[in-house]
């Protein structure tokens, strides 16, 4: 156990990181991110309101489905990056992450709480089944849950406990995201582990598993210093927030943003801006068998500092040392090499596409 | 032969004037999957105390400390190779290197087992 936002939390259980890792890669693993941070937005004009703060498409989003958004500050760098559901009836269903989750509140609050009405929901426990057999062993339990497809979600019973379940998560698999009472948490758990396919994952194989499958890790990978085209997550901008689309900039940062989402459009006809996007976040793959961890600086084969690691480690299903990080514009296409400087010595790295296991979504 | 220990979780087994080093199943088990290991280049004289090598796990890094002064005379290549060797057979397969020793006598400050045991259990 370690202490994690405010909370006590599981790094691994007695059958080991690569274990609990390869378990929700080839079955079904839970996890309790209880931690994270769930709230309502409430109210007709709670989607216009929420769209201001985040460069993202809430408003055209429809009931039943879920997107992820990022909140920036007026420079354009991400204070979060959350999932938004819309429930339909002017109600919005927010995750965001545990050690945000105060310092967002009082954003949202502070930003948009005239417009609607905030509602942290701190009694409230989530749990996320990952895995292959995930639908399989949850459909035991909720028939008809398993017609969900990627993104999309609603209100259940999970044998008998009613229960708010998305199908997402954070692994690159196939799973659900279960939003339960705390007072029912213990027994949902409980209920799902008794399935044959499911074993309890810590937060140790939740990292290891999201890296392999190029998903940011909040306070590693991004954070209020990066941008969301500095970090790569040019998808997560719909074309109706951008230049030219119908509902065009008006969120924090817009200039800065916008400015960069051109020079990375420019860059794909090989005309990028690089003052206007100095760096970018890419995917490294290590040439030779060693883990290149967080923090590490990365070279160019002439020793000029390019950039730096911000998540790695070895992969356990990509079974090869794999990272993310930062590296200047020039450097960040795929198959480029550079060098990391693992305690003082190089090891050659190529920046890879992302993410390093491909993604098991299912879209039906 | 006498095996003793260090606070820093090493294991040393000495002969003569020569002894095997690995980590212990105390380090292993806090440690997790081992999945490299940095050996130290043979014919390199280290002090004790200096840091001779790195073991990663999935989720750690950490140094491997020289517990007696000495000069490396062989490294475990099967170790390189595997190194789960670390976990699954830290006291003899999964050894990490043997020194020629400069100073014998450093081995009587070493803990023993019984003491070894009690310290990590601890820590």
């Amino acid at each position: 156990m370690v202490p994690f936002a405010g909370y006590s939390m599981p790094v691994q259980y007695p059958a080991g990181l690569m274990a609990e890792h390869k378990h929700t890669r080839d079955a079904a693993g839970l996890f309790d991110i209880s931690h994270m941070g769930q709230l309502r937005l409430v109210g007709p004009d709670a989607a216009a309101a929420f769209e201001t703060l985040m460069p993202v498409d809430v408003i055209d989003l429809a009931p039943g489905k879920q997107r992820y958004g990022l909140l920036l500050n007026d420079d354009g760098g991400i204070l979060d990056d959350l999932m938004f559901f819309n429930e339909g009836h002017g109600s919005i269903f927010v995750i965001v992450n545990g050690a945000c989750k105060v310092a967002d509140l009082a954003h949202i609050q502070q930003k948009i709480g005239e417009r609607c009405d905030v509602q942290p929901m701190p009694d409230h426990a989530l749990l996320a089944l990952q895995g292959p057999q995930a639908a399989a062993a949850l459909a035991r339990l909720s028939p008809g849950i398993e017609r969900f497809v990627f993104m999309t979600g609603g209100t259940v019973q999970i044998g008998g406990i009613p229960a708010f379940a998305t199908r997402s998560g954070y692994t690159g698999e196939d799973g659900f995201e279960i939003s339960v009472a705390g007072q029912d948490a213990d027994a949902l758990a409980r209920l799902l582990l008794a399935q044959p396919e499911v074993k309890p994952i810590g937060l140790g194989a939740r990292n290891s598993l999201r890296l392999e499958a190029g998903l940011c890790l909040y306070g590693n990978d991004i954070d209020t210093t990066t941008t969301p085209v500095e970090a790569s997550l040019n998808w997560a901008i719909q074309k109706v927030r951008r230049a030219g689309g119908a509902r065009e900039g008006g969120f924090p940062g817009t200039a800065k943003v916008l400015a960069q989402l051109a020079a990375a459009t420019a860059g794909a006809a090989g005309r990028t801006d690089h003052d206007t996007l100095k760096r970018k976040r890419v995917g490294l793959v290590a040439l030779e068998r060693i883990p290149v961890r967080d923090g590490t600086l990365l070279q160019s084969f002439e020793g000029q500092d390019i950039g730096i690691v911000t998540s790695g480690l070895l992969g356990p299903t990509a079974d090869r040392p794999v990272a993310m990080g930062y590296v200047a514009t020039a450097f960040s296409e795929p198959g480029t090499r550079v060098q990391a400087i693992v305690r003082g010595k190089p090891v050659p790295m190529e920046v890879s596409t992302l993410p390093f296991v491909p993604a098991r979504y299912y879209r039906g | 032969m006498s095996i003793k220990y260090t606070k820093d979780h090493e294991w040393v087994s000495a002969e003569g004037g020569a002894a095997t080093v690995g980590i212990t199943v105390h380090a292993q088990d806090a440690l997790g999957d081992v999945v490299f290991v940095d050996l130290p280049e043979v014919g390199k004289t280290f002090a004790q105390g200096e840091v001779a090598g790195v073991v990663e796990s999935v989720k750690a890094a950490a140094d491997v400390f020289m517990p007696v002064s000495g000069e490396i005379t062989e490294v475990n290549e099967a170790l390189r190779a595997d190194p789960s060797l670390a976990n699954t057979d830290p006291l003899a397969a999964g050894w990490f290197f043997k020194v020629k020793l400069s100073d014998p006598a450093q081995l009587d400050a070493l803990l023993d087992a019984a003491t070894y045991d009690k310290f990590a259990a601890e820590s």
